[in-house]
């Protein structure tokens, strides 16, 4: 794909220019293709089939990939062994991988049946969101019951790109996967039914600011390129253990690298939502339409994750002592800043944000742990926090005003709905103590994983800020729940729409997951995640098939 | 929950259960799970369960019972060498070497204490299915009861302390819960609150010595601590040894932390009787054997077991001989009679087995007599004043017969059950030799004698001599639910001292879990030795001295005026008084101490933080502007500090 003659050598075999078109393993490539074939017979429905049965069929194809997707990445568990590369090398299929796309999937699944959910006949989306909110126009599409069933195919194409994010063994094709994951995502997030142009609103800065990631994302690209003389990431990490490409052979390559690492960690910091890079997350969550928001907390932040831990551990795995001051320095900025923000939080939504970004800052603990339980803990911890943290959205779009019946943000006014719903107001109290990391729920677990991993790796300065930043987040979960069981309504509170299948099918997911995850942790810590051997890399348990695996020398 | 490394859990593992092994140990658990799952279904199913609620919670510990009867067998049918079964139940996660799980132990000690615990605890459902038939709170008291011997299995069937403390709180809990269970009376709301503070203070005394465990010794699972013992530092020992021992004198009503159990008589019968006969006072003489390997290594801490146990036998008894209330003197004689055990069990692996086995045998002969006691009071209009009984053998046959038969148990007639583990204890304490074997031997006759005095003094007063009935009582034998628990159980009080001790029975059993050599006991031995005749001696001295003082002469309705001695036990040895003196005036002026600095220094530091916290979350929320540009800007200096750090390394 990308010529390599930098330098006089003969390039790596496995990466060679090819003449020959690329042999493709179309078994393993099966859930990509599933998704993405299904995602344009989607926008073919979306042109040709019927109106009125349109919206049915469209969440029927929709469920129906998602559901396949998940079988054949099941099946192929067994099927990969140690792990392989397909496509030429451009995408990885191991253990790992397949644990982050099958949380995707599953996520996802659980997601669809948010977005899909209606109430008095009409979903969480605008009618039309061409027309100027407040226009004839759009009355006229309100009254004519006009819908975006777009948005189903946006989803699935976006799925695709979160399938592909953890799996690229090439900076090119990470690129191209973040790109198919975000740009449904900037336009899925300007859909909402109400409070159009705040949502029209996020969406902007959602599309500007990620634009701008993008940059530093690409041209960080550019420099490893200049760097190693590739963008696959095994030839990558061998360059950076011998110093370079060949050019660099008196060792000035350095700053090329520094650059790349900085610029790429830029780009996916932004992703995950780190502190300084997480000033979207808030207005974003808000603004959008919750089912989407349940989505990118969810799904996004799998995805994200997966490719960040993929490229800090594999590409840039052997230079560890470079970047890990550097993630020091964001996952306390992360774990403080993020914590103290939320405290005067008053939006529920704002809040979840903000707990998303305490979150990524615990997971960046494990990432620089830099070990096989590092990556274990933050696999884990990614997989808990996804279910809890759909089943509190999914608590978010039932609570809504009296007048309008518009979501109701506003956390003071929630004051009484543990009588009034006590058994909504429980399932959101669980997600909050998980959140909190409350034993005996998921999130306690997870919590334990990646910081016993991070004290494991002498990162123990980190765990104590951790641990400290913890108990202020406690404080703002604990608030509410004070808020819904222990205060009275003042004037009118909240309403609560009744859940209707879909919505208290989502509820029940996050609350079982929640407490299975938390109570029998162990059949997902022992079997699913991967285990160490002492002093092994966590580049041994993803395969990137150019650099043997260490410990098997 | 133990919270160990797993390596050192290597050392001294007992041999583990496993499935192929039996499906009835290996499912341990369901022990405790029955009864619990019976507390959880009445509590939450409400009021619908009211009509089968308490036959469920009746039939839930019979079924523990019988399971506990099959893992007897599955016990008895290995190699006596193979008897400590390790049973893991849940392992909640492990990460890295770290392992947080449960893990249940069933040996010939457990196995014991939960035969002894479920069978009395099944008989007091069956009886309080007619004690408290009229009760309009039967469903939560039945609830409570199953939630209380759930917690004592917990408590005996832990292979560690932490889960033992687990159990240790659940019956303080449960207990509280069930003194207070007619929380509208004063009485009984204040006795519940007493009972739980007194407790408290024990319990300290246990999560202490558990914490220097896990801190000095690295461990809290029994085979882990006890392996660690030989290494540990004597002062250590001595300071575990103490604390266990202040945390069993909590649980099983030892001097000086004795001043609950009289008061908790406020709780209903049934509860007295499941308090004193297999639950809850028995909890401080389980820990003491128990953690045996450590009491071993501590002499001092061995001696001040004896000490605390032969002090509160005779106290205990002092205050059974004044009291006028039947159950406030069988509350005496519980004290008594655990004291006697606490002793025998701080002799050492000698003393172990005859500590347990009058342990199981007081559980039958004891929950006979206050079953019995219930009984009477049940036909006497709910009065517990013995001056107000008399002459009731005639009215309440069954009742007389079996406690009867329970009274001549315990103070140790011959051939029946108490005589046989009385004189364990006796022979046992007589044979360490020297001058304190001298000591606590004469303690222990001295206790048989004040025991066959208030005893004979309890029978003459309740059965026997002259009618001294208020106006409209009208005493009536009770109802069959409550007479066949009781004589079911002075079955046992007769003839199970003479099943577990002839052939040496139940010593060989439990030697090899106690780590004692199996002691040999003699019938014409114990009958003619110095200290057995000495034991009959006494017997009749006590009895022919309440016959003088109870039956010869009249007793009057009131309390004739006391001398300083009958004053002071009758005043439970001013032990309240005591209590108030050292703890409780002095623990008020320091409440109101810590009241001052919690709102001068802690709350303005907790204040002050959460203001910090306030003022900079505003802060930090400034920068959080809506404007597309300002985030950008803020990106662009996170690459500059994405960048320095890249560059400059720390």
């Amino acid at each position: 794909m990308i010529p390599l003659n930098l330098a006089d050598g003969a390039p790596p075999a496995l990466h060679g220019v090819t003449e020959a078109p690329p042999a493709l393993d179309w078994w393993l490539l099966a859930p990509f293709l599933v998704l993405f074939g299904a995602g344009v017979l989607a926008v073919l429905f979306e042109a040709f089939w019927p109106k009125d049965s349109r919206r049915t069929v469209q969440i029927a194809l929709a469920a129906l990939a998602l559901l396949v997707t998940f079988v054949l990445l099941i099946l192929q568990v067994e099927a990969v062994g140690d792990g392989t590369t397909v496509a030429n090398g451009v995408l990885a299929v191991d253990r790992t991988v397949l644990f982050f796309q099958g949380t995707v999937t599953v996520l996802a699944l659980v997601s669809l049946m948010l977005i899909a959910e209606r109430r008095d006949g009409r979903d969480a989306f605008s009618a039309q969101a061409a027309t100027v909110p407040g226009s004839e126009e759009e009355r006229t599409h309100i009254l004519a019951g006009s819908q975006h069933t777009e948005v189903y195919p946006l989803v699935l194409f976006a799925v695709l790109g979160m399938l592909m994010f953890p799996a690229s063994n090439d900076f090119l094709v990470m690129f191209i996967a973040l790109e198919v994951m975000s740009l449904p995502l900037y336009l899925l997030c300007g859909l909402a039914r109400r409070r159009r142009l705040f949502s029209q609103e996020a969406a902007v800065k959602y599309f500007l600011l990620g634009a701008f990631s993008s940059a530093f994302f690409l041209f960080g690209i550019a420099m490893v390129y200049g760097y190693a003389g590739s963008v696959n990431f095994g030839v990558i990490r061998l360059a950076v253990e011998s110093g370079g490409a060949e050019i660099f052979a008196d060792g000035n390559g350095e700053p090329l690298l520094l650059m790349g690492v900085g610029l790429v960690a830029v780009g996916l910091l932004f992703k995950v939502g780190a502190v300084p890079f997480h000033n979207w997350k808030p207005d974003v969550y808000q603004g959008a339409p919750t089912p989407i928001t349940a989505l990118m907390a969810s799904c996004t932040l799998v995805a994200a994750f997966g490719a960040l831990l993929r490229v800090f551990f594999v590409p840039f795995g052997t230079s560890a002592q470079i970047w890990e001051p550097m993630l020091w320095t964001v996952a306390v900025l992360t774990m403080v800043v993020a914590a103290l923000v939320a405290v005067t939080q008053r939006d529920i939504k704002r809040l979840l944000a903000y707990s998303s970004v305490v979150h990524a800052g615990f997971i960046l603990t494990a990432v620089v742990a830099g070990s096989v339980d590092g990556l274990a803990g933050a696999m884990f911890y990614l997989a808990a926090y996804g279910f809890t943290t759909l089943g509190a959205f999914a608590v978010v779009t039932l609570v809504r005003t009296r007048d309008g019946g518009q979501e109701l943000g506003d956390i003071d006014r929630w004051a009484g709905l543990g009588r009034r719903s006590p058994a909504l107001a429980l399932a959101l109290s669980l997600f909050l103590l998980a959140f909190a990391g409350i034993p005996l729920t998921s999130g306690f677990i997870g919590k334990f994983a990646v910081f016993e991993a991070a004290v494991a790796a002498g990162a123990a300065p980190l765990v104590v800020v951790g641990v400290l930043s913890s108990a202020v987040t406690a404080f703002f979960y604990v608030r509410i729940i004070v808020v819904m069981f222990f205060r009275d309504s003042e004037g009118e509170g909240p309403t609560v729409a009744r859940a209707g299948l879909l919505t208290g099918g989502v509820i029940t997911v996050g609350v079982a997951a929640t407490l299975a995850l938390g109570i029998f942790p162990g059949p997902v810590l022992d079997n699913l995640l991967p285990s160490s051997e002492p002093g092994q890399e966590p580049a041994a348990v993803m395969v990137d098939q150019v650099t043997a695996v260490p410990g098997e020398e | 929950m133990a919270v160990t490394r797993h390596h050192a859990y290597l050392a001294a593992e007992p041999a583990v259960a496993t499935a192929a092994d039996s499906a009835v140990l290996s499912n341990a658990w369901l022990l405790i799970a029955l009864p619990l799952a019976g507390a959880a279904i009445l509590l939450l199913g409400g009021r619908r369960t009211n009509g089968w609620g308490p036959l469920l919670a009746t039939a839930l510990p019979v079924g523990s019972f019988v399971w506990a009867v099959l893992a007897l067998f599955e016990l008895l049918g290995r190699d006596a060498a193979e008897r400590s079964v390790s049973v893991p139940v849940y392992e909640w996660f492990a990460a890295g070497d770290f392992s947080a799980r449960i893990n249940l132990l069933v040996d010939p000690l457990s196995i014991s204490f939960v035969l002894l615990i479920t069978f009395v605890g099944s008989l007091i459902h069956v009886y309080s299915l007619g004690y408290m038939a009229e009760d309009p709170g039967r469903r939560r008291f039945f609830a409570y009861l199953n939630l209380f011997v759930a917690a004592m299995l917990v408590l005996v069937l832990a292979d560690n302390f932490v889960l033992l403390f687990l159990g240790w709180e659940g019956v303080g809990l449960a207990s509280y819960l069930l003194i207070g269970f007619w929380q509208y009376k004063p009485a009984a709301a204040t006795a519940a609150k007493k009972a739980f503070l007194i407790n408290r203070v024990g319990d300290i005394g246990l999560l202490v010595a558990i914490m220097i465990m896990f801190t000095v010794l690295g461990a809290v699972s029994f085979s882990d601590v006890f392996a660690a013992v030989p290494g540990a530092g004597d002062g250590v020992l001595l300071a575990i040894g103490l604390l266990l021992l202040l945390g069993a004198c909590g649980k099983s009503a030892q001097l000086p932390l004795q001043a609950w159990l009289l008061d908790a008589m406020e709780g209903p019968t049934p509860v007295s009787a499941l308090i004193h006969a297999a639950t809850m006072v028995t909890a401080g003489v389980y820990l003491i054997v128990r953690a045996g390997p450590i009491f071993e290594g501590a002499p001092v801490a061995q001696t001040a077991v004896m000490t605390v146990g032969a002090a509160t036998m005779l106290a205990g008894g002092i205050i059974a001989s004044a009291k006028d209330d039947i159950k406030k003197s069988l509350a005496g004689s519980t004290m008594s009679q655990i004291g006697m055990m606490v002793l025998a069990a701080g002799l050492g692996p000698v003393g172990y087995v005859a500590a347990i086995a009058h342990l199981v045998t007081h559980g039958f002969f004891k929950a006979g007599l206050f079953l019995g006691a219930g009984s009477v009071m049940h036909g006497m209009n709910d009065g517990v004043d013995m001056r107000g009984y008399g002459g009731l053998a005639s009215k309440m046959p069954i009742t007389f017969a079996t406690f009867g038969l329970g009274y001549l148990a315990i103070i140790g007639v011959p051939f029946l059950s108490g005589w046989w583990t009385k004189e364990s204890i006796i022979s046992a304490t007589f044979g360490i030799g020297g001058t304190a074997g001298m000591v606590f031997g004469t303690a222990v006759i001295l206790g048989a004698a004040l025991t066959a005095f208030y005893m004979s003094r309890m029978v003459f007063m309740t059965f026997l001599g002259r009618k001294r009935w208020d106006e409209g009582v009208h005493p009536h034998e009770s109802p069959v639910s409550m007479t066949a628990p009781m004589v079911v159980i002075s079955i046992g009080s007769v003839f199970l001292g003479a099943f577990l001790v002839l052939g040496d029975r139940f010593a060989g059993f439990l030697a090899p879990a106690v780590g004692a050599e199996p002691h040999h006991f003699t019938v014409g031995h114990a009958l003619t030795a110095p200290y057995g005749l000495a034991a009959l001696a006494v017997l009749v001295l006590g009895v022919a001295l309440a016959w003088f003082a109870y039956l010869r002469k009249p007793v009057a309705r009131t309390a004739p005026d006391g001398n300083l001695v009958t004053d002071t036990a009758r005043n439970e040895l001013y032990g309240n008084e005591i209590n108030e003196g050292l703890f409780m005036r002095p623990g008020q002026v320091l409440t109101k101490a810590l009241v001052v600095i919690e709102d001068k220094v802690v709350d303005g530091a907790v204040n002050g933080i959460g203001a910090g916290v306030r003022d900079s979350s505003t802060g930090l929320g400034r920068t959080q502007t809506g404007f597309a540009r300002t985030y950008a800007l803020t990106m662009l200096l996170g690459a500059v500090i994405v960048a320095a750090t890249l560059v400059v390394r720390f």
